[in-house]
């Protein structure tokens, strides 16, 4: 312990509450970002409970289809869409901040490398769709 | 190699390539299985589910995620004040995870 | 015609009497140029010459005044009245750290964690100095260029959440910097660095950014924290992946 400097003892420590998260918008937006990633594996786990019907029988499948017609489920999966809609863009936005992306010798801007990974996720769900719709039956 | 410092590399690793996988499929997804279908915009029968490389896919989509979730779950916990039960959310998290990879496998098998 | 005020609730702390901070009152000239390092120095010089608090430049390079303004961390030196006024202005020591007295805060942690990364040029050979200079290209400098404009003001770790929850996290400053000098061409110490890819270094966070939106010389320091992320994992997969392939 050195001569010089303030004494330990007096030193007042200030402790983080645990509810320090709603203490500014800044955490609290990004509370709601990890957040996301809850319902994003609620919703799968549902698809996951469709599938092992879909393992038991073809009716069982198309009764719990039938299920998710219903307030509750409808919803449920609007949250979850909203929150994976959220999870994407931030992911998005956090991408262009890791990997600083090049034509040449310039750097492209945020922005625009979070507006290029929101095209090709606007391309890549219209694939899906389209892959979707010509594959089932 | 079992200590917690060498291990974080294969949980980013596997959180930021979940990550991916739900940023991008996830919300047409939902789409599918939660309106689309339901709400009869379009039939489906659940047949496609069954060539092979719709189970990959679907193995992929699912299970990634799922890591997405614990290891931003785990830390999410940890910061809203459980940090004293650590080890317990730990095998919860990433436990939950890795029981979800292989449920998801046997379910696609059975399909 | 009287004389337009702002009215600053300023934290007081007296180690020697004080059990826990608690707040002062002053009411100061408003001027429209004055910002909040002004207001606090002229209570200091006009009304109450016992208020402790750090300051020198004055312009935003020295580092020194940071302190929670209104809730943020801010230079006081960049923090103007006219974009508070006419409400209170809250002035406190920066979060996180220990309270000394008043608003000056104990920076021990932070001073050790800044020497933890080995902030200097580490080479496995020294080029002996007949033989000149490292060379760099302006593109090698601009690989590192902005983790060099840290000022050390603290301003990051007030902002983490995760250092306020965990004091072991090495922090934003300290990361940055380890990380100007991995991506420095000119140093070959990156393994010596490997706090940085410890359990308390990089992996601690949860990717805020705080920091980076409070750093008053956008230094970026949550970039370079998730871009060690990228680094230390890929060479932690080829390490497992491809054993035999080690730089």
């Amino acid at each position: 312990m050195s001569a010089v400097g303030p004494d330990p003892a007096k030193l007042y420590h200030r402790k983080t509450p645990a509810t320090w998260w709603l203490t500014n918008r800044s955490y609290f937006l990004f509370m709601l970002r990890e957040l996301s990633s809850v319902f994003i594996a609620l919703f799968l786990v549902v698809y996951l409970c469709q599938l092992y019907q879909l393992s038991k029988a073809p009716d069982a499948y198309n009764a719990f289809t039938q299920k998710l017609n219903s307030p509750g489920w409808i919803f449920f999966h609007l949250v979850a869409l909203l929150f994976a809609l959220y999870h994407s863009f931030t992911w998005f936005q956090s991408s262009a901040v890791v990997l600083p992306l090049r034509i040449g010798e310039r750097l492209i801007s945020r922005p625009i490398v979070t507006a290029l990974h929101v095209g090709a996720w606007a391309v890549v769900s219209v694939i899906v769709l389209i892959l979707f719709l010509a594959l089932k039956s | 190699m079992a200590t917690e410092k060498t291990m974080e590399p294969l949980w980013w690793g596997l959180f930021s390539a979940g990550g991916v996988v739900a940023a991008f499929l996830v919300p047409i997804h939902i789409i599918l299985v939660g309106f689309a279908v339901p709400l009869g915009w379009t039939s489906d029968t659940g047949a496609l589910y069954r060539i092979w490389w719709v189970k990959l896919y679907l193995f992929v989509l699912i299970v990634l995620p799922l890591y997405h979730w614990a290891h931003r779950f785990y830390f999410t916990l940890n910061d809203m004040g459980l940090k004293s039960i650590s080890k317990l959310l730990a095998v919860l998290c990433y436990g939950g995870a890795i029981v979800g990879t292989f449920v998801t496998a046997w379910i696609l098998l059975k399909i | 015609m009287a004389e337009p005020t702002i009215t600053l609730n300023v934290t007081r702390y007296r180690p020697e009497k004080d059990r826990a901070p608690t707040t002062q009152t002053y009411v100061v000239p408003y001027r429209q140029d004055w910002v909040v390092l002004d207001a606090l120095n002229h209570i200091k010089d006009q009304m109450d010459g016992t208020l402790s608090y750090r300051w020198s430049c004055r312009m935003g390079v020295c580092g020194s005044c940071g302190m929670m303004v209104n809730g943020t961390p801010k230079l006081t030196c960049a923090a103007f009245l006219r974009d508070y006024y006419p409400q209170e202005i809250r002035v406190e020591p920066l979060v996180n750290f220990p309270i000394i007295r008043d608003l000056v805060i104990d920076m021990t942690d932070f001073m050790e964690k800044l020497k933890s990364v080995k902030p200097w040029i580490i080479r496995k050979e020294e080029k002996p100095v007949s033989e000149g200079e490292y060379l760099q290209t302006p593109a090698e400098l601009e690989a590192f260029h902005q983790f060099t404009q840290c000022i050390n003001c603290m301003l990051c770790y007030a902002a983490c959440p995760v250092y306020g929850l965990e004091p072991k996290f090495l922090g934003p400053a300290a990361i940055a910097l380890g990380y100007r000098y991995n991506m420095d061409s000119r140093d070959q110490g990156k393994d010596q660095r490997e706090i940085i890819g410890n359990h308390d270094g990089i992996w601690d966070c949860t990717f805020v950014g705080e920091c980076s939106v409070v750093c008053p010389k956008h230094v970026d320091p949550a970039a370079a924290i998730q871009r060690s992320k990228v680094d230390v994992t890929k060479n932690w997969f080829q390490s497992i992946l491809l054993p035999w392939g080690q730089r």
